[in-house]
């Protein structure tokens, strides 16, 4: 240990490492400390309020996350366009609603019924059907128009083209729907604002159903993803493929049409996820996929790039950190967004393999 | 079975293989030879269909295969077990060879396979659920000709099979590719090892900056001044 730390040398990049690390930890201690033994902390109701805020929208970073994550694992890029995927599969979830809603299915009993209200439960499946189905395609034009031409290029030129693809679409989808904010039109048994009191400490903290909703379904699609990444066909030939090209194609892989696949996964996780914002959040416009893009980016990052659990594990913790932050803090809880772009920078210098990124190195061996 | 002819191939700008010609016949041990970059592995790549030839064709019986895809290649029976053995490091044994068997459709058919090649390799059904990546090299180089087997080819191609193994692996592995080939499996042996490659080889292509320089039986090349000069150190 000790002979360790005399052979180490002091160069500028460690230099900086440590004194930003400790610049962190003594501005984390003092602010928790406050936090913790100041005036006017928070009761367990409020906790227990940005825990389930956290969980929630960790469960979309999750399944947005993955989707950099298995590109990235395939192609060694960052597909930056990613958020603008999710972002039309919130307008396809969105207009599916709208014709549901406008869709007619009056009963004896209510004449006025539509068909979002009188089979909710097909409406949604159609709803996240569709978004999850738009984005997919959206995941498989993008590989196909601007990333496959480009393969073979220096790393940097996909990179550029993803960016510029990411700013083409939020501009087309201004231009095709307008630059107005839309609501999503819930289902009544999914209405934003309602749902379960639970008391804590004395007080009662909601847990929204459509908070309640996103959780459990974003749980159940990662289950589903790690079953067909580690269990099938075709998740062995995507591991395959991430690994080895040459190899891949030598045992009768079509490594193109996998590319493929691997994208269309992440647009059906990323369209969901997209859906589940609307139906949450509520309002939405053609900025929405930008910001849960890059915090999604982040946890990819935050869980080691290229590792599936670790873009789960990430984004769960992003959604943690940013959630509770601020009040840990004692910050302004509009600061929510520079924490998730700390971590970033954080990670980048201290960890840039993530979280479970060693665990890939090590068996990587 | 196998005909290769006036075969040339390019890297961009790098012409790789100059108008090379040789063939194969059912059951034989065939090996090329040739130091590096002669272009033993690009050979090897074109037969499979990951490269392609800018003039010059591949003809597996009767067939030319010079614009076949990849998989179809491995569906006719022709197998690369690729330079540097490239397993999946981070899938486990057991993966690697069902991989492998990634053509074929009948889970029987693979299951039978698979109790073939742990016959051949019964190692390689010991570390099953072990890793790629955590093998040694020797086990790598099995579980690389393993996967191979899974697809059950009609004719082998191996790319430096020897590389990186000590003497007595090297042995071995050269007699389970005579075993190999005992069960009816052409083999197009590529090999630095000279020595080894012509030992077991039936007839040898010696290739220099892609051409073909020499042919001929294995042990008159074995005998042959020029190529004791340049491969066999003397
Ligand atoms: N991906 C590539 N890009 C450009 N040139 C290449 C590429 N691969 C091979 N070459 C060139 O093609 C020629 C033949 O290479 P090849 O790999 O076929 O040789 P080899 O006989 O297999 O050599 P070794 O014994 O070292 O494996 C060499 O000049 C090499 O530099
Ligand atoms: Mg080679």
């Amino acid at each position: 240990m000790i002979k360790k730390l005399r052979n180490l040398k002091l160069t500028p990049g460690l230099i900086l490492r440590l004194v930003v690390g400790l610049v962190v930890l003594i501005y984390l201690g003092w602010r928790i400390y406050q936090t913790a033994f100041g005036e006017g902390t928070y009761g367990p109701d409020t906790w227990m309020r940005f825990l389930i805020a956290g969980l929630i929208v960790g469960g979309m970073y999750a399944l947005i996350a993955i989707g950099y994550t298995l590109v990235y694992g395939t192609l060694f890029m960052i597909n930056f366009a990613h958020g603008e995927v999710m972002m039309l599969g919130t307008y396809a979830g969105y207009f599916a609603l709208e014709a549901f809603a406008s869709l007619p299915a009056p009963t004896a009993a209510d004449p006025n019924l539509n068909f979002l209200n009188a089979q909710p439960v097909i409406a949604l499946i159609l709803t996240f059907v569709a978004g999850a189905g738009v984005s997919a395609l959206m995941g498989y034009l993008l590989e196909k128009i601007a990333y496959r031409p480009l393969r073979g290029a220096p790393r940097l030129v996909p990179l550029i083209s993803a960016i510029g693809t990411s700013i083409f679409l939020q501009n087309a989808a201004q231009l095709l729907f307008g630059p107005q904010r839309r609501q999503y039109q819930n289902p009544d048994f999914l209405w934003r604002g309602t749902g379960w009191m639970i008391p804590v400490g004395g007080k009662d903290v909601m847990l929204t159903y459509t908070g309640l909703f996103s959780f459990v379904l974003s749980i159940l699609l990662m289950v589903g993803l790690f079953i067909l990444v580690r269990r099938t066909k075709l998740g062995k030939s995507m591991r395959a493929v991430a690994e080895n090209k040459q190899a891949a194609a030598l045992m009768g892989i079509d490594v193109d049409s996998v590319i493929s696949k691997t994208f269309i996964i992440s647009g059906i996780l990323a369209g969901s996820a997209g859906v589940m914002w609307g139906i949450h959040n509520g309002l939405f416009n053609h900025y929405v996929g930008f910001i849960p893009g890059i915090k999604a980016f982040t946890a990819a990052v935050l869980g080691g790039i290229g590792n599936i659990p670790g873009a789960m594990l990430g984004g769960m913790l992003l959604g943690l950190l940013e959630s509770l932050g601020p009040a840990l803090l004692g910050l302004d809880f509009q600061l929510k967004d520079v924490i998730a772009f700390t971590i970033l920078i954080l990670v980048l210098i201290f960890r840039p393999s993530g979280l479970l990124g060693e665990a890939l190195s090590e068996e990587k061996v | 079975m196998l005909k290769v002819n006036e075969l040339n191939v390019s890297y961009g700008a790098i012409h790789a293989l100059k108008g090379i010609s040789f063939d194969l016949q059912e059951d034989e041990i065939v090996a090329l030879i040739g130091a590096n970059g002669a272009g033993k592995s690009t050979t090897l790549n074109t037969i499979s269909g990951i490269m392609r030839p800018d003039s010059g064709s591949v003809v597996f019986e009767e067939e030319d295969i010079s614009q076949t895809s990849p998989a179809q290649i491995v569906g006719k029976g022709i197998v690369q077990v690729p330079e540097g053995r490239k397993i999946f490091a981070r899938m486990s044994v057991l993966e690697n060879l069902e991989m492998g068997a990634y053509t074929l459709r009948d889970k029987d058919v693979i299951k039978a396979h698979m109790a073939e090649v742990f016959e051949v390799f019964p190692r390689l059904e010991e570390r099953q659920k072990q890793l790629g990546g955590t093998l040694s090299g020797g086990e790598q180089q099995m579980l690389a000709i393993g996967r191979a087997l899974m697809a059950s080819p009609r004719l082998l191609l191996l790319d430096e099979p020897s590389m990186g193994l000590a003497p007595i692996l090297v042995e071995q592995i050269f007699e389970i590719i005579q075993k190999i080939n005992a069960e009816g499996v052409s083999i197009l042996l590529v090999e630095q090892n000279a020595q080894m490659a012509l030992s077991i080889a039936d007839r040898a292509y010696v290739l220099e900056t892609g051409m073909v320089a020499l042919s001929g039986k294995a042990d008159a090349l074995m005998e042959n001044p020029e190529v004791q000069a340049a491969y066999l150190g003397g």
